[in-house]
């Protein structure tokens, strides 16, 4: 004595937010069951197992059902099949493609192609998020990249285009597609520390101000790649850590200015020219693709690391950092205002926001 | 050569990749009607192909026009080999060819495959110019208008009402032609849907003449259905009620103001309530229920199974003396104006005003045959003979009841292999003679002042000396001057005058009997000898249900017995009402047999309080209270003798001892349950077993439900479908009854947890089907309307959870323009806390007719809408300083160069119109303007990959949104935007999961309507719109 069929099917089709995210974090409907029988969120409404199960089936077939027309999100509002109202499609569409930020972190960086794919268990074992959505998310990550991966224009925006998604999400996208191109490296020890939104955060800022659509709002701008000339350009900024006056110069400028200011000002003025030297480096080197990959692992050892070491307070970095741009853009002889400011006001953001513990 | 049919391919999108090398698509259209063909271009590589082709011009009669669909193939052009059938689309064109219905088709349809479903879409643009045809021997009924609706279509009045028409036609089933053999499913599917679209166009159009050699112009309720017979053939067949209809201009009272008189009985109680001596509960025509007079027709086997008259029955007729010779008059008058006619039969379940004058109880008659002794299988004859049959059968027993008239009329049938149950019910009624005669319009008028609308249908049309069967006639509780039944059993829908006292609520008898397999003469006589048990039994457990409800009126009466190999299903579904009218019902009492067991007594006196109990809740849920005092106040003085109605088993005949014993409880009649054996026992489990429905929830399968009028806008129309396997066990009557009741009572609370979020609502109009596809299969399927409304309550008590609120502002904001577009862009770090806080991007469709054809998708749509995004994006930046502002904010970075995300979000719903869909004859809180014309489709969907498809149950979850998406898309495309009268006919559901295959035939149909909110029309017009235009569609649940 068995249902063999049980179906349900609203002019208007019905979904259960709750539901919904029990299918995206990929739940089997037997587990779905159990779980929404232990939230108890059904309220007032006494119901068996046996009409939760035949609910949750239906729902998860609709969402299967959904699920072809979710992969390109603009479908979705001009199909026939389901009418669904449009505070529910935006609903659909923003949970599909959110992603969990333990996920976004392990993927970061890494070639969105099989052999990543393959180790999709390694992490759901590590994050402890079912496999299954680790293939959702990992499979949105690629087509969002696929699309937006050639177009012109702003990188979040073209994701906000085709995929309909929030403002903050578009935004994750960008980084998650900005690194993915980029290939930088965030797997090291070192950079274990460093969050999904620490490096979401650095994205957009490398993606506002040193790529080619950063220049010129009105230039076919590719926002994915860095600009070629002004990684070139940064070779000049050289200047300020061989020329030994310039170096003195601008040394002395930052203390006058952080004296009594700063609790580490004696460390600092001893590893003035030390710090000054990394910055510069990494500026200089940035021209090599290698080199560009490594941005945050130097940054983090030639920079963070050091001042980590002497205690430096956030503060103190703060100020650091506003008066070591500031000031060095006073020397007379320093003729590179424009790439400085475009270089440390990216940098000092950056180390700014992965300089916790 | 009356007529020039145009049609033009404008484009295709979504279509599906036929060529795997490309991932592209060579897609050209052929376009057939009739036997002409035109094609268009091959529109090469791509998925959105872009035809725009020429109107293509078909010069036809209109009797083709009325019965050919307009057919359109969509195809891969292939060089090298055949080109690949992508899908189809059928598009009935019968909506243009009536002056007052649409005008154009066009729009977006779903082109459909049976084996894959719908594969994208096709832009069609249809046109019909016809040229008047004076030819009075014309075979063609172009202008009349059909209605599946069974009341006067809200925007009509009716001049006329002339009466019943029928039709049948038969055409050998394709699937059972000897080239089945050779060709493939889908071309068998295929040719299947066409001849039914074709018989279905022919049937029409027949109906149509006889509704012009009436003179009538229009068919309202009707009801086509089809039978599979098989080997002897594919049956269309319809009813339907012809009429003279007017159009109303403009001004029309508003329909959702249902039933505004709930009044309490009229207090000028002259008379004191007769007593009148006890009778039984149930009452059948025939005397003893095993007697089966089986008559051979000439051709081939029939038995026609004695038929129950379930009535409650009025009072009446003779009673009032003042009336009598005056009423007398009217109604030879009506009597002569009907019996020109060969059935006074009428489909509507609901009348205008002052035509239902008496209702006389529930007619019904069943006739059981064989289809392989039909002589000419090609021909209707023999089936209209049976038909006709039946009809007289129905006829008589309404004469029986002292009725001239059946309304609420249906015929069904249930088909396992070669044996066949006929069925026809409706619900005898005299009529006023206004509708069906010119004149006499004066003397009605007076009558009705004679008759008061809140009660006077219940009086009984028959005489009182005279009675049909025994009853229990009192004084009517609202006039006192005019007879009334104890229990009234109707087919019909409750009168909106009606007098009711509280609400109403779903009440289902629920049977299953088994039978031994059996073959030819032999399983026809087991059934027709199992029919009258099965419909007594049905009758007997309804009457225990209501009066469990302390209900006394039964509405929207529906049996349905299906046929299996072994076994046999009984569904009665009925809507339970106290009607002011008819007497306060009694209790039910328990008696026992054998008295001196004290543990049994014990029993007895147990299940006796859980029954009181119930009977008291149920007063409380449903609000019965009746105006009990004032009755006994003003009423007699003489105390009531103490009356008793026994309600007998089929299986215990009578018993006298019992009556005996003073069981009766209160001053009440009571009803007496007898517990001779283990099987009552579970009779009154079963009685009680039946859930409550859960608070906040009512239902019923009529279209209103007494004592609810304040509807939200917010409607929720589904189906739901089950089948059931029962394992090989053999199992009893009570194990299978058990079975079904679970079934379907499981079912209700599924629906109900579904529905939860719409709470305080009302499932209505809920219709259930039952079949048994194979041995051990019951299959269930269910389309109804879950309706929200307001309770005062609920309106102060705010909205608790956000959800609700979402839903509700969204709804009440529908006829604003402009809905605020709120992105919370705050600078936080949690993704998960910006899904909360979602743009609420909402427009409103601007206008009602906004079934928009989304013409800019004909131009690369990817691009364009892009295009659109930025505009919208500039428009924003330019006009809402709100949004930019928060998201400086939210940007931690001096302004750089202002790349933040503008909110540009659209849902671009603007291309999908919503289309409502309902199986009531009105949408609440609006007002239907235009009736575009009939819908009546029909599908196959098979698969020979059922495992891939998500098993049986994926396949039919698709294929069902399927067909709404479909229909939807026809009433978009016809200017529509919602369908009324919605029902899903027929859904035979079949699968071989060895094979891994299955197959799936729905029916649907109902009218296409245009509505518009009521707050719309008396609003003044719309004000400009601001600087943000784009539309997109209304989030409002439908």
């Amino acid at each position: 004595m068995t249902m063999e069929l049980d179906v349900f099917v609203g002019n208007t089709t019905i979904i259960d937010e709750e539901v919904y995210q029990l299918w995206l974090d990929g739940f089997s409907v037997a587990d779905a069951v159990k779980m929404r029988l232990e939230n108890g969120a059904l309220g007032e409404c006494e119901v068996s197992g046996e009409v939760l199960h035949s609910d949750t089936m239906d729902q998860y077939r609709t969402f299967q059902m959904c699920e072809r027309l979710l992969h390109c999100p603009s479908k979705l509002a001009n199909q026939l099949l389901f009418q669904i109202p449009a505070h529910h499609q935006a609903m659909l569409i923003e949970r599909y493609y959110e992603f969990d930020h333990m996920f976004a972190r392990e993927v970061l960086g890494k070639k969105l192609s099989k052999g990543t794919k393959k180790d999709l268990d390694d992490i759901s074992s590590k994050t402890g998020i079912a496999l299954k959505s680790c293939r959702r998310q990992f499979d949105n990550f690629k087509r969002v990249f696929k699309v937006v991966e050639e177009l012109k224009g702003p990188l979040a925006e073209n994701v906000q285009h085709h995929f309909l998604l929030s403002d903050l999400l578009a935004k994750d996208y960008a980084a998650v597609v900005f690194f993915a191109n980029s290939r930088f490296e965030t797997g090291k020890k070192k950079l274990q520390y460093l969050s999904f939104q620490d490096f979401a955060f650095c994205a957009c800022q490398l993606i506002s101000y040193w790529t080619v659509g950063a220049v010129d709002n009105m230039m076919d701008d590719m926002d994915v790649d860095l600009e070629k000339e002004f990684l070139h350009d940064l070779k000049d900024l050289k200047v300020l850590v061989n020329d030994k006056d310039m170096l003195d110069q601008h040394k002395s400028l930052v203390c006058s200015q952080l004296r009594g200011r700063i609790r580490v000002f004696t460390e600092m003025e001893a590893n003035f020219k030390n710090l000054s030297r990394a910055l510069i480096n990494i500026a200089s080197k940035l021209t090599n693709t290698k080199d560009v990959r490594d941005l945050f692992i130097d940054l983090v050892e030639k920079f963070i690391e050091p001042c980590r070491s002497d205690k430096w307070t956030a503060g103190d970095l703060t100020l650091f950092l506003t008066h070591y741009t500031s000031t060095a853009s006073t020397l007379e002889t320093y003729r590179y205002q424009v790439i400085w400011e475009r270089y440390m006001g990216v940098v000092k953001s950056c180390i700014l926001k992965m300089y916790h513990d | 050569m009356p007529g020039k049919l145009k049609a033009k391919i404008v484009a295709g999108r979504h279509l599906p990749v036929m060529d795997r090398a490309s991932d592209l698509t060579d897609a050209f259209v052929e376009v057939k009607f009739g036997n002409t063909t035109f094609k268009t271009d091959v529109y090469p590589k791509s998925l959105n192909p872009q035809w725009n082709s020429e109107w293509f011009k078909f010069e036809v009669d209109d009797e083709d026009l009325q019965d050919e669909p307009l057919q359109i193939t969509v195809l891969d052009h292939d060089t090298y080999s055949a080109n690949d059938a992508i899908g189809k689309v059928y598009i009935d064109i019968d909506p243009l060819l009536s002056s007052e219905a649409a005008t154009v088709i066009s729009g977006w349809f779903p082109i459909y495959d049976t084996i894959h479903g719908i594969r994208g879409e096709i832009n069609v643009l249809v046109k019909v110019d016809l040229f008047n045809d004076l030819n009075r021997f014309r075979q063609s009924s172009c202008g009349v208008k059909f209605f599946c609706t069974t009341s006067i279509p809200r925007c009509y009045r009716a001049v006329m009402v002339h009466g019943f028409v029928e039709e049948l036609v038969v055409n050998e089933d394709p699937e059972y032609q000897w080239i089945d053999r050779i060709r493939t499913p889908r071309a068998s599917n295929e040719a299947r849907q066409r001849l039914i679209s074709l018989m279905s166009g022919e049937l029409q159009r027949k109906i149509g003449l006889k509704v012009l050699e009436m003179g009538g112009n229009a068919v309202v309720g009707y009801l086509q259905c089809f039978d599979l017979e098989g080997e002897s053939g594919l049956v269309v067949r319809a009813i339907g009620t012809a009429c003279t209809l007017d159009k109303i201009s403009n001004t029309y009272a508003p329909a959702s103001a249902i039933n505004p008189c709930n009044s309490s009985p009229s207090k000028d109680t002259k008379d004191s309530p007769q007593a009148v001596p006890s009778a039984l509960g149930c009452r059948s025509t025939h005397s003893s229920p095993v007697h089966s007079a089986s008559s051979r027709l000439s051709q081939g086997f029939s038995v026609s199974v004695p038929t129950l008259l379930f009535a409650g029955m009025g009072s009446g007729g003779s009673a009032g003396k003042e009336a009598g010779p005056l009423k007398a008059l009217l109604r030879q008058q009506t009597q002569s104006a009907l019996e020109q006619r060969e059935f006074p039969f009428f489909t509507l379940t609901s009348f205008p005003a002052g035509f239902l004058l008496h209702v006389g109880g529930v007619v019904s008659a069943r006739s059981v045959k064989l289809l392989d002794r039909i002589h000419n299988p090609d021909e209707p004859e023999t089936r209209d003979a049976w038909w006709e049959e039946i009809r007289q059968e129905i006829k008589s027993h309404a004469k029986a009841l002292g009725c001239h008239a059946v309304v609420g009329y249906s015929e069904s049938t249930s088909i396992c292999e070669e044996v066949c149950i006929l069925s026809a019910s409706g619900t005898a009624a005299v009529l006023s003679s206004r509708f069906m005669q010119d004149g006499a319009l004066d003397m009605d008028h007076r009558f009705e002042d004679l008759a008061p609308p809140g009660c006077g249908f219940c009086h009984i049309p028959y005489d009182e000396l005279n009675m049909p069967f025994p009853a229990q006639l009192t004084y009517c509780h609202c006039c006192r001057r005019f007879k009334v039944p104890d229990v009234l059993f109707t087919t019909i829908d409750l009168p909106t005058e009606a007098n009711v006292t509280g609400k109403g609520c779903l009440i289902q008898a629920r049977l299953c009997r088994t039978k031994k397999k059996a073959q030819g003469e032999g399983n026809a006589t087991a059934i027709s000898n199992l029919l009258p048990f099965l419909e007594y039994e049905l009758h007997t457990q309804l009457m225990n249900k209501l009066k469990l409800r302390s209900m006394n009126a039964l509405f929207g009466l529906r049996i349905q017995i299906s046929i299996g190999e072994n076994m046999l299903l009984g569904l009665a579904s009925a809507t339970g009402v106290y009607l002011t009218p008819l007497p306060s019902p009694g209790g039910i009492q328990i008696a026992g047999k054998t008295p001196s067991d004290i543990t049994y007594e014990q029993h007895i006196s147990n299940m006796q309080k859980k029954i009181n109990d119930t009977i008291a809740k149920n007063k409380e849920l449903y609000e019965v209270n009746p105006p009990e005092l004032v009755e006994e106040v003003i009423g007699s003085p003489i105390p009531e003798p103490r009356q008793r109605s026994r309600l007998f088993r089929s299986h215990s005949e009578s018993s006298d001892e019992v009556s005996e014993l003073d069981l009766s409880h209160g001053k009440k009649d009571a009803f007496v349950l007898e517990i001779d054996d283990t099987d009552a026992v579970e009779d009154i489990h079963s009685l009680l077993t039946d859930a409550p429905t859960p608070p906040g929830f009512y239902s019923c399968n009529t279209e209103i439900m007494p004592g609810i009028y304040n509807w939200t806008s917010a409607l929720q129309m589904f189906t739901s479908v089950r089948v059931f396997r029962l394992s090989n066990v053999n199992l009893t009557n009570q194990g299978l009854n058990k079975v079904f009741n679970d079934l379907c009572e499981n079912l209700l609370k599924s629906l109900y947890f579904k529905l939860r979020s719409m709470v305080p609502c009302c499932l209505c109009h809920l219709n259930f089907t039952v079949a048994v596809p194979e041995d051990e299969l019951i299959q269930v399927a269910v389309t109804a309307v879950a309706m929200s409304f307001d309770k005062e309550q609920t309106l102060e008590n705010g909205r608790q959870s956000c959800d609700k609120t979402l839903m509700k502002a969204i709804t009440e904001n529908e006829e604003q323009l402009q809905f605020p577009l709120e992105l919370t862009a705050e600078s936080s770090s949690n993704p998960l806390s910006s899904a909360k806080g979602l743009s609420e991007v909402s427009g409103a469709l601007p206008s009602a007719r906004a079934p928009s054809v989304d013409y800019s998708s004909f131009t690369d749509r990817c691009s364009s809408w892009i295009e659109q995004l930025r505009l919208k994006a500039h428009t924003i930046r330019r006009g809402s300083i709100k949004t930019m502002s928060s998201l400086e904010k939210a940007s931690p970075l001096p302004e750089g160069r202002s790349r933040s995300l503008r909110s540009n979000r659209s849902y671009a719903g603007g291309s999908v119109a919503v289309v409502k869909m309902t199986p009531l004859s009105f949408i609440p809180g609006t007002k239907i303007i235009k009736y575009l014309g009939i819908i009546n489709m029909f599908f196959i969907r098979e698969t020979t990959s059922l495992r891939e498809e998500g098993g049986v149950s994926g396949f039919l979850h698709s294929f069902i949104a399927e067909v709404f998406a479909m229909v939807r898309a026809h009433v978009a495309a016809l200017g529509g935007n919602a369908v009324v009268s919605y029902s899903m006919k027929e859904c035979v559901f079949m699968e071989n999961p060895n094979k891994n295959q299955a197959q799936c035939l729905i029916n649907v149909s109902g009218d296409a309507v245009i509505f518009v909110r009521e707050s719309e029309l008396e609003a003044t017009p719309p004000q400009p719109q601001s600087a943000s235009t784009q539309t997109s569609s209304s989030g409002e649940g439908t």
